[in-house]
């Protein structure tokens, strides 16, 4: 109609939300609350046909604002977070829930347990039914606080026996809290879902009572079950019980294999790399080098030491046998138009011969094997090493000169 | 509420009934010893009057309500608006006289009182205490959801789900809600035959009375005042007597959340004057302060233009002859005449004007500025030549300052009063609750506001930009002199800008299209967009509007030239 300039109420509300989001996006809090104050009134108004209606808006700006406003007290706060849980049924127990983290950071550790006791209580006809996901968080996380009183009991414990005191009431405290505890956690990892916190703190408890079959079966569904999202870090917890176990090598690698698929830069790619290289398999020291040129692939690799000390042994190794330079090649290839610039520059010469003599002695092996001994690398570290009367890198020196033909090979 | 006579005590004429049949004054409550019997045998044929004999309905209602009839309501808003625009100023013959007269002939002319009902209508309203058993039968009784689709142009209330949903499950063996008598027959009105009263038409019966008594308040200083609060508009039922609950149905008619449009009270204004058949309004003459001559002297100066323009608007608005009596002065009913939108036409004035002048083609007027800037540095004598560069730079700080406050208030805006507003019983509790959550938030988050929100209203000025002669910044272009723009030519003093442009060539029809042009920003100079933005935001209206009424000045001003030269050029030479 000709009349859709004219202000009415819901243009009104839109514009005054308009300013408290600039005024958020500003930090500034006052303003903020200011138009919030004129926003608040739209509670009257039925919005049912929008996305997200005002008391949500409301919830989530209030939050925010009493949050890091200077003048707003955590009482404040908690008693503006009880209206917010009167204001939606639908969403309630989220509402318990984020007041609980708000609790969790504010230290306020007492607090936020008795809200979560309390809003575990909670019941209202089929809502409870359709909030199902939420209950089994605030399950979880109160079993999560479970563990951490759990924890707590633990280590007295342990202080008293060090002492030479055995404490039965303790003890026995410590006992109910995992109960507690394990009954939450194990209810909530079965459910899909990242939960690494979670199965951290069940499998700890697992295995202190020395249940290890059962961690072992958390972890490995946490990693290999299929319905469960991606998780780089399931693999990692997995590794680190089976290495705590002291499983075999072999079992260790396989843990570590999807790590490496899923995040080639992982820092546990070393550890993979070394016990790769040890394999008698072909097919594992093949993966080895793999594992080792891809992780350097990453920026953030480019000054570890230990990683260019992997790949320069396995490199030195490989070309001593004058066995597999195929595999040197096959990983060179995809590589040698970046990783000059990338790795092997002059200026990169310099600087690790100043800052890390060890990195430069490990990087220019490699740059010396991969591009030839006449590469800038090479050359610039191999002279200053040699200035320098640093028997190792007389050797290098050597040692590159004698196997030049290979990179000529490599390269070609 | 049919008996005409005045009040012993207080000479008013606002009856209501006692339960002993007697009539009762609302105003001062002074009981008569008229008693009913006695008028109803002058309106035998009144059904209202029928069914209250009939005793359908109670009087007293269980929640210390009374009976009320949504022309009471409004009544009593105009007169709460009366009151409001005396305190402002106005006379008070306003009130009580002209308002008073004109509403009372719209109420007999729409058949609401003060008549004879005719003897086929019936009155079907229902109350709420009532599931009458009657109404089941009634095969005409429009169903709830029917009311709720009516589309209101004053409330968004139909958007509020609540009370459809709470509504829809309602049978309808029960009533239609509303706390007055008739707030479902009145929805259901047909609006053509009647001209069912509504919100903005309160302030078309304003403005038809100051214009009446040709009071210095324009429409667009009326709507201002309106929106600023100084006069009673949104939520004023909550000022109702007790007695009058205002529930249900009641809010479609009463509560309105958006603010009403220029267009809009204008137009119906000259509905309601046709409808009143009322005559030829008092004359507008020059000496009013409707007259081109002395609105354009007011908002030059509220642009903070020279005064010296005033001599050329006036040039022009004799040229054209719009400061003719016969077409100033409002005739009721004459579909010949253009109806004339006083303040939207003196401002169109002033920015063809400033296109005589200054071309306004985003370069000319730049030119000419420089030029003035010049001959200012060796200006020792006289007041300085007027540069548009400056004027521009100064007046855009202040409207770009004043149109950002303008937003943020509008924002800011509280549109809920106290008073709860429920549709039905169900809702009521519901509804107190949430009021008391908002007035708690409310309290909650203004504490942490830091800095005063001003609760209180500006206080009502008629000027909205101010420009003082005695800042010494120069930010006051009034006395300038447009000397830099002028040249004498044969003892008369003309333009120095030979050229001017058409900002359509040919006009629309207003009756198909509601324009008489159509404007698109992109389509005009900045220097115009920007002149027409100015008077766009002193009146708060769209500059569409400004442009129409520009158009229609260029067409008067040029028209011999448009007659001849139609197909040949855009750009005329005077």
């Amino acid at each position: 109609s000709s009349h859709e300039h004219r202000l009415n109420f819901r243009k009104s509300k839109e514009a005054c939300l308009s300013y408290i989001q600039d005024a958020l996006l500003r930090k500034q809090w006052k303003r903020a609350a200011e138009f919030l104050t004129c926003y608040v009134e739209s509670l009257e108004k039925d919005y049912s046909r929008e996305h997200i209606g005002p008391s949500e808006m409301i919830w989530r700006i209030g939050t925010e604002i009493l949050w890091h406003h200077s003048q707003s007290s955590m009482k404040e706060f908690n008693c503006f977070m009880e209206q917010m849980k009167t204001l939606g049924v639908k969403r309630y127990l989220k509402v318990c829930l984020e007041h609980v983290f708000h609790l969790l950071c504010n230290g306020q550790i007492d607090e936020a347990y008795q809200n979560l006791s309390l809003a575990e209580s909670w019941r209202f006809g089929e809502q409870t039914a359709v909030q199902d996901k939420e209950m089994k968080l605030i399950e979880a996380y109160r079993g999560l606080l479970d563990y951490y009183s759990w924890s707590k009991q633990k280590n007295i414990l342990l202080e008293h026996s060090e002492d030479g005191f055995s404490d039965l009431a303790v003890e026995q405290e410590m006992h109910s809290y995992f109960r507690k505890a394990a009954v939450n956690l194990k209810e909530i990892i079965k459910i899909p879902g990242v939960w690494d916190v979670f199965v951290k703190c069940y499998v700890d408890l697992l295995e202190f009572y020395g249940d290890h079959n059962e961690a072992r079966q958390v972890l490995n569904e946490y990693a290999y079950n299929s319905k469960f999202p991606s998780n780089p870090n399931a693999h990692v917890y997995l590794y680190q019980f089976l290495k705590r176990q002291g499983e075999s090598k072999k079992s260790l690698i396989s843990a570590l294999k999807i790590l490496h698929d899923i995040v080639p830069s992982h820092e546990l790619m070393i550890d993979f790399n070394t016990m790769l290289q040890k394999s008698k398999k072909r097919k594992k020291r093949r993966l080895g080098l793999e594992v080792i040129f891809a992780a350097l692939d990453y920026a953030g690799w480019k000054e570890n030491a230990k990683a260019w000390s992997c790949l320069a042994r396995q490199v030195k190794q490989i070309v001593i046998s004058e066995k597999h330079l195929d595999w040197i090649k096959q990983e060179w290839d995809s590589r040698k138009d970046w990783w000059p610039a990338f790795h092997f520059s002059r200026y990169l010469a310099k600087r690790n011969w100043q800052e890390n003599k060890s990195l430069s002695y490990e990087k220019a092996l490699v740059a010396g094997i991969l591009l030839g001994k006449d590469c800038k690398y090479f050359k610039y570290v191999s002279h200053q090493g040699c200035k320098a009367q640093l028997k190792r890198f007389r050797i290098l020196k050597k040692f590159v000169n004698r196997h030049n033909p290979v990179y000529l090979r490599i390269s070609g | 509420r049919d008996f005409n006579e005045r009040c012993a005590q207080c000479s008013e004429v606002n009856w209501g009934l006692t339960d002993g049949g007697r009539f009762y004054c609302r105003s001062c409550h002074n009981v008569t010893e008229r008693t009913r019997e006695v008028v109803n045998t002058d309106f035998l044929t009144n059904s209202r009057v029928q069914t209250i004999s009939k005793g359908l309905r109670k009087q007293e209602k269980n929640d210390g309500g009374c009976e009320w009839y949504i022309c009471e309501g409004f009544q009593l808003i105009l007169k709460k608006q009366a009151e409001a625009l005396e305190a402002l100023g106005v006379c008070s013959q306003m009130k009580d006289e002209i308002l008073c007269n004109f509403w009372r002939c719209y109420l007999q002319k729409s058949k609401q009182a003060y008549c004879k009902r005719p003897a086929g209508e019936t009155v079907k309203a229902l109350s709420v205490c009532e599931s009458s058993t009657d109404v089941d039968s009634d095969p005409e009784r429009p169903s709830l959801l029917h009311l709720l689709s009516l589309s209101e142009s004053e409330g968004d209330l139909q958007t509020d789900c609540s009370f459809a949903s709470s509504v829809s499950k309602v049978s309808e063996s029960t009533s239609v809600y509303s706390g007055s008598v008739d707030g479902s027959l009145y929805l259901m009105k047909n609006q053509k035959e009647k001209l069912r009263m509504t919100m903005p038409m309160t302030l078309s019966f304003c403005y038809m009375a100051l214009l009446w008594l040709r009071e210095p308040i324009t429409l667009s200083e009326l709507l201002r005042f309106v929106v600023e609060g100084h006069i009673p508009y949104m939520n004023v039922f909550q000022h109702f007597p007790e007695k009058m609950k205002l529930c249900g149905l009641d809010l479609r008619i009463f509560c309105v959340e958006s603010w009403p449009v220029y267009e809009e009270v204008f137009n119906k204004m000259h509905e309601l004057a046709a409808f009143l058949d009322l005559p030829r309004f008092p004359d507008i003459t020059d000496s009013c302060f409707l007259h081109p001559d002395m609105l354009c002297m007011k908002y030059l100066m509220e642009a903070n233009l020279p005064d010296e323009l005033h001599n050329w608007t006036c040039r022009v608005v004799k040229k054209i002859g719009i400061g003719e009596v016969d077409f100033l002065t409002l005739m009721p009913g004459n579909k010949s005449t253009r109806k004339v939108k006083y303040d939207v036409l003196a401002a169109a004035v002033i920015v063809v004007v400033l296109k005589l002048l200054f071309l306004l083609d985003d370069h000319y007027e730049w030119l000419l500025s420089e030029f003035a800037e010049e001959r200012n540095k060796n200006n020792t004598e006289g007041g300085p030549y007027f540069e548009f560069k400056k004027w521009y730079e100064v007046v855009k700080q202040s409207l770009d300052v004043e149109q950002k406050k303008l937003d943020e208030k509008r924002a800011k805006y509280l549109w809920r009063c106290e008073k709860p507003l429920f549709y039905s019983v169900k809702n009521k509790s519901k509804a107190l609750k949430r009021r008391q959550m908002v007035v708690n938030l409310q309290n909650q988050f203004g504490k942490l506001s830091g800095s005063v929100r001003c609760a209180e209203k500006p206080n009502p000025s008629s000027f909205q930009l101010c420009w003082s002669e005695e800042n010494t910044d120069g930010s006051c272009f009034h006395g300038h002199s447009l000397k830099g723009v002028l040249q004498e030519k044969r003892g008369l003093l003309t333009a120095m800008n030979p050229d001017y442009w058409l900002c359509t060539i040919k006009l629309c029809n207003e009756n198909l299209c509601g324009h008489l042009a159509h404007y698109r920003e992109v389509e005009f100079p900045q220097s115009y967009h920007f002149v027409l933005g100015l008077f766009s935001f002193l009146l708060r209206i769209q500059p569409s509007y400004i442009h129409d009424e520009v158009c229609m000045i260029e067409h008067k001003l040029f028209n011999k030239k448009l007659y001849k030269k139609l197909k040949y050029n855009t750009v005329l030479r005077k």
